[in-house]
Parts: structure tokens; sequence; C-alpha cells
């Protein structure tokens, strides 16, 4: 067992994709000797060559796309945009070729490919580096958009992602990628898609959320607990397709739910969970459903940032709110 | 690479470029230069002529289809045939062609069922899985998106060291889109086997090839990506054929990008009325340079093609299309659920419920109905 960040976890997931499967191959900007801004591809291009860890031009578009040509063809490529901010570009790909080759050729042709996206704010980082527009993926059909939330779930969840026969957004984050290790080994066991995860078992309240926000929701889920309130956190994991019954069977159980993501809150996410959770679990609630989210603004550079990003004590707010609802 | 000059701002040539542009037969039939071999062979002509006089009927059948409400928008070839024809022949089966929506001429000739073609068009996305190219693309209605596949393609071939090619098709106005240009760096700088090949038709809808670019050829936008560009009349089918021939040929040191001058003779779609946009006159000139006249006058004069054979070769073309035209029309359509099969590998959880939910509806509307 060695201790690993979340990036490294990525790294490590990514090394023993590419040692199982030689049709797994990396392309981006500076993903090669660089090893990608983040280090995520650290030591692969050494390792693989630079026909399988491959540098791109700077362009997004052209990322996504020959991602597409090649997956086509029976490569998994595992393509990495740098920010969240630049990814729209790859947007149209994805929209109009990689979640429907499936469907329009009758499955005839498909699209294994992996885009990684490191989203969200929180790192006092320049313009257009703190998005979490997840949503916008989210609404794409025939896309799957995974988020880990800690690097065991990184590691799994990617390695899931790349043997997953069609394409997935995996969307990480950032905030987190240094600031939390976990022991772990390179087991190259995958964690399942398409269902979220309990991090806390709880009794009164539920907390929904995903990525970088865990953190934030556990750390409320403590000031709680010395308030005598026991709150189950659950980890979203896949944001399409949504696990919506685990979801729904914690609210069942606590009855009350506050929902937490940084994206802005109008049509994030968070609406869409709050709406299956109406449609599955009305007569469960004891309590309206609360968001605590990043707010309907442009995100703000970092001297606003901490004001923009949900934090443990909004978190603690919305979820008084919730019990005190009679 | 280039040197910075080092005397006294002293300027110099950094590079020539020139874009040349390749013919054999013009529009009277009248050859120039040396033909290649395929046309100078009287089968092989007569198949690059039967294959264009089949894009254009069954281009026709199609129109008259969508006319009488029985097939959806289609975008026809009429004037484009040798182009689509050239293209496809120059190739091997094992490329892959990776299409726009108006290359029927080149699809069929890679065994596209004209069935499929009208599937396809009559709204039914079984008509994109294709029985003969298996790993041939569907055609792409967003322009120039698919041009970057084309480059993923070939990277693939390239990476498992295949001698294969990819072979794009799209139109002029593509060239004004940053895809596409992307596209072209890309393949220019890694060196892919790919052949990029736009039909100029001289319009994007309703605006002239004169109002998407400054530039005086498309050809030499490949100048910008480090490929070679060369230009083709693509209304003689053995020069369009010649020309991909040889950018095949050294597809492994590198793609090509190859412009293909013709033009659409045909409204847009059968959704646009062309004459709101442009003179008759334009169109009737150009109607002087159609590839499949000029290759008959050629065959003619120089193969003693026969009224008997140009009647025989019509009258197999029609009922080629007939008969694809009354396969299609008696395809049923696929079950209302058929939306959900190949959404994803397997059909998660969730969506099973909307799936579900179709089912019950469609089998309640026929309890109802009966």
């Amino acid at each position: 067992m060695t201790d690993c960040t979340l990036v490294d976890a990525v790294r490590l997931a990514l090394n023993h994709a590419m040692e199982d499967d030689e049709t797994v191959v990396i392309l981006g900007e500076d993903v090669g000797i660089d090893g990608g801004v983040f280090r995520a591809t650290e030591g692969l291009w050494q390792r693989f060559g630079g026909d399988r860890v491959r540098d791109t031009p700077l362009s997004e578009t052209a990322i996504a796309g020959v991602s597409v040509g090649l997956a086509a063809q029976g490569f998994r490529p595992v393509a990495e945009i740098q920010f969240m901010g630049f990814m729209y570009p790859a947007i149209d790909q994805m929209v109009n070729h990689a979640s429907r080759l499936r469907t329009r050729t009758r499955g005839r042709l498909s699209c294994p490919m992996v885009l990684r996206v490191p989203y969200g704010g929180g790192i006092r980082a320049p313009e257009h580096h703190s998005e979490s527009t997840e949503a916008m993926l989210a609404h794409i059909p025939g896309l799957r958009v995974v988020v880990p939330s800690s690097p065991r779930k990184a590691y799994g969840l990617l390695l899931a992602a790349i043997a997953d026969p069609d394409p997935v957004v995996f969307l990480e984050p950032k905030r987190i990628y240094r600031s939390i290790k976990e022991p772990m080994d390179d087991t190259g066991e995958p964690l399942s898609l398409d269902r979220c995860f309990v991090l806390r078992e709880g009794a009164d309240l539920s907390i929904v959320t995903w990525g970088a926000m865990t953190v934030e929701a556990l750390a409320a889920a403590e000031q709680l607990t010395a308030e005598g309130v026991s709150a189950e956190i659950i980890d979203v994991a896949t944001l399409k397709p949504m696990d919506v019954d685990g979801i729904v069977a914690s609210v069942e159980k606590t009855g009350r739910c506050v929902i937490v993501h940084e994206a802005a809150k109008t049509c994030g996410v968070g609406a869409e969970i709050a709406a299956s959770i109406m449609e599955h679990a009305f007569l469960s609630l004891l309590a309206p459903i609360e968001r605590v989210t990043g707010y309907d603004t442009v995100m703000p550079l970092p001297r606003l940032e901490s004001h923009y990003m949900p934090d443990p004590s909004r978190i603690v707010d919305a979820a008084r709110r919730a019990l005190s609802y009679s | 690479m280039t040197e910075l000059p080092l005397s006294h701002g002293a300027t110099r040539d950094v590079g020539p470029f020139h874009v040349r542009c390749e013919r054999f037969l013009d529009a009277d039939g009248i050859v120039h230069g040396e033909l290649p071999g395929f046309a100078r062979d009287r089968t092989e002509i007569v198949r690059l002529y039967e294959a264009m006089l089949l894009t254009r009927s069954f281009d026709e059948k199609a129109v008259a289809l969508q006319r009488t409400g029985r097939l959806g928008t289609f975008a026809s070839s009429l004037g484009q045939e040798a182009a689509g024809v050239g293209v496809a022949s120059a190739m091997h089966p094992d490329d892959v062609l990776v299409p726009s929506f108006r290359d029927q001429g080149a699809q069929l000739w890679r065994g596209v069922a004209m069935e499929e073609l009208l599937l396809y068009w009559g709204g039914d996305e079984r008509g994109s899985d294709f029985a003969g190219p298996r790993q041939d693309f569907p055609v792409s209605i967003p322009v120039a998106s698919h041009v970057l596949h084309a480059a993923g393609v070939a990277l693939a071939f390239k990476l498992r060291g295949e001698r294969r090619s990819a072979v794009c098709l799209f139109g002029d106005g593509a060239t004004s889109k940053g895809d596409f240009y992307e596209a072209l760096n890309l393949a220019g700088v890694w060196q892919l086997p790919a052949v990029f090949v736009v039909t100029n038709n001289r319009w994007a809808i309703s605006v002239p090839r004169e109002a998407q670019t400054a530039a005086k050829t498309l050809a030499q936008k490949a100048i910008a990506a480090g490929m070679e560009g060369v230009q083709v009349d693509g209304n003689d089918v053995f020069a369009v054929r010649h020309v991909v021939e040889a950018a095949l040929a050294r597809a492994e040191a590198g793609p090509t990008l190859i412009e293909a001058l013709t033009y659409r003779l045909s409204d847009h779609t059968t959704a646009d009325d062309a004459s709101r946009y442009r003179d008759d006159a334009d169109v009737s000139r150009h109607w002087k340079r159609e590839p499949v006249a000029r290759l008959k006058r050629y065959l003619t004069e120089h193969f003693d093609w026969t009224k008997q054979e140009e009647e025989a070769l019509l009258v197999t073309a029609r009922e080629r299309v007939e008969e694809a035209s009354r396969r299609y029309l008696e395809t049923e359509a696929l079950p209302a659920t058929a939306m959900f099969d190949h959404l994803y590998a397997q059909l998660p959880a969730g969506i099973a419920a909307q799936r579900a939910e179709v089912a019950a509806r469609v089998s309640h509307g026929e309890q109802e109905h009966d």
C-alpha cells in the first residue's frame, strides 16, 4: 500500500490500463514529455513512448474529434483537456458525434473514448480555469459523466471509464488533486459506474453531492454530529446516467435532503436530482429539498471565489433549515 | 527550417508555394496530356460512366420520392458525380471513407446500398448500418466536424502500421470552419495517411465560394498545414481519380488536400430554392461543363460507345434504382423502442424505465386502435 493523492491515482490507473490493453492511447496538450499541466500523465511518455502518449497541437476540437476517429477504429483513447474552461470547442464533438455514433449506425460503429477534464474552483486559478459546468454534459444523451471524489474512487472509476464501451467524460476535481491521500494498491480493480456511493451513513438527513464538494459535505457532517444530527453523505459519482435508486433509497430513509454542487444553481444537476426525488420519494420527504450551490454568476476571480464556493457553514445552515421544518 | 536574414533588414523569399490544377478531359470531352492507364481501358471507363449514371439516376429518384412525400429532405449531387465516383474509384476497399451529406456517388461505389441511403434520408438509422463497407463513416451533417474523424482513423492506421488511408469528403463551405483547419493542421504535423477532398461546388447553400474566402484557391489552404494541395477539374472523373490515386500512393508519407472544382447543379437540398440567390444563366453555363456528358463524348469518340450500350446502361441503372426504392418503401419502421437500442452498449437502468414507458404507450395505443 502506498499513499496516493487523487492525481497519483489517475496516473496509476492510466498506467495500469496502458499495461493491460495496448489499444489504450493517451492524447492531449502537454501530456507527453511534460507529463500534463497537473502531472497526471507524468512518466507515461517515457514508459510507453510518443505513439501511445501523444502531444497534440493546441486544439481542443481536434483532441476530441481525433479521439472519435480512433475509437471508431477500435482504439481506446483517453484524451485530456487541460481545464474545463477550455473544453467547450470539444463539446461539439461529444454532442454531435461521440455520444451518438453507436445510435446512428445501429451499433456498427461505437466510441469507447474517455475525455479527462480537470474541473472546479477553489484553487485561486486564473480566469476560465475554475468552471464547473457538468450539467451541460449531463444533458447529452449517450454520454457518461463521471466525477471521482477521492484517490480510490479516481483509480477505480477511471479504470471502469476506460474499459467502458461508450464515451465517458471524466471530470477530475482539481481542488482535491493533492489535498487528500489514501493508501491504495494498484490492483486493477475497477469500481462500478452508474451507481452512487454512501460515503457516510446517517439517519436524519441526506447530503447529496459529488467531486470536491464531498470534502465540504463531510466537514459539514462533522459539525452536524456535534449538534446531534446524523447526516448521510451520498457521492453521486456518475452524474449521467444517474443512480436515482441509490439517492432515493437514502432520502426515503432520512426524509430530508440537501444537494450540494459548486456549479451555478439554475438548471444545475441538483435540479435534476431534486426532481427525481420528488418523482420517486415525495411521500418520504419531511422537508423541502435544499440546494447549496454556486451562484448564478460568472465564476468570480480568486478574490471573491470563497464567497461563491459552497462551504461547510452554508451546508450546515441548509441542513438546519431542513431539520427545523415541521 | 528558415533562418532569419542577418543583414540590414534584408528580405528574402522563405518558400516558393504553388498550386497546380489537373485536368485530362475538358468540357467537350477532348483529351489533354497523357491519360493514366485506367482511362485508356474501355471496361474501366464504362465502369466509371455507369457509376456516374447510377448516381444521377439515384439522385433523380430520391428527389422524386421527396417531392411525393415519401422521403425526407435530400441533398442531390447533380453535377458532382465525377467527384464522388472519381474519389471512391481511387480508393482501396480497406481504406475508410468519411463522407459528407452529398457524397452518395462515392458511397455507392464503396458498396453502400441505394436502399440504405434511402432508408437514411427516409429517417431510419438502419440506413447507416452499411452491410458493405463496415468501417466507413455515416454521412456527417454538421459541416467539417467529420474531417477530424478522418484524421483519427488515419492515426489508427498509422499506429497499427497498416497501409490504409482515410479519405474525407466535404464541401467548400467546410473550409471556412475551424475544425477543418484543426484537422488539416494535425494531419500535417503527424503526417497521417489521409486524403482530404473538398468538393468545391461553388455554393454553401446561398453563399458563393467567393464570399467564403479571399483565398484564390481552396487547395492552397494545404500550404499552411504543411501538406501538398492540388486542384483538379472535379467534373473530369479521370483527373479526380488520378490525383486521388497519387495522393493515396504517397499517403504513408503524409496527407494531401485536393480541391475538386465542380458545380452544384441542384438546389442545396429539396428544402432549398436556388433561384432565390443565383441566376439561371450561371447554372446553364455550368450545365455545359457537367461531367456525365463529357465522359459520354469521350467514350463515343474514342471507344465507339453506341446508342444501344447507352440505352442498356440507363435502363439497368433505372431498374436498380427502382428496385432499391421498392425495397426501401416496403421496409417497415422499427418499433418505437428502437430509439433506445443502441444508445449505450447496455441500457442503463434509469433509461430502461423510459424505454418501458414507450413500450407500454405503444402497446396501449395498439389496444385502443384494435
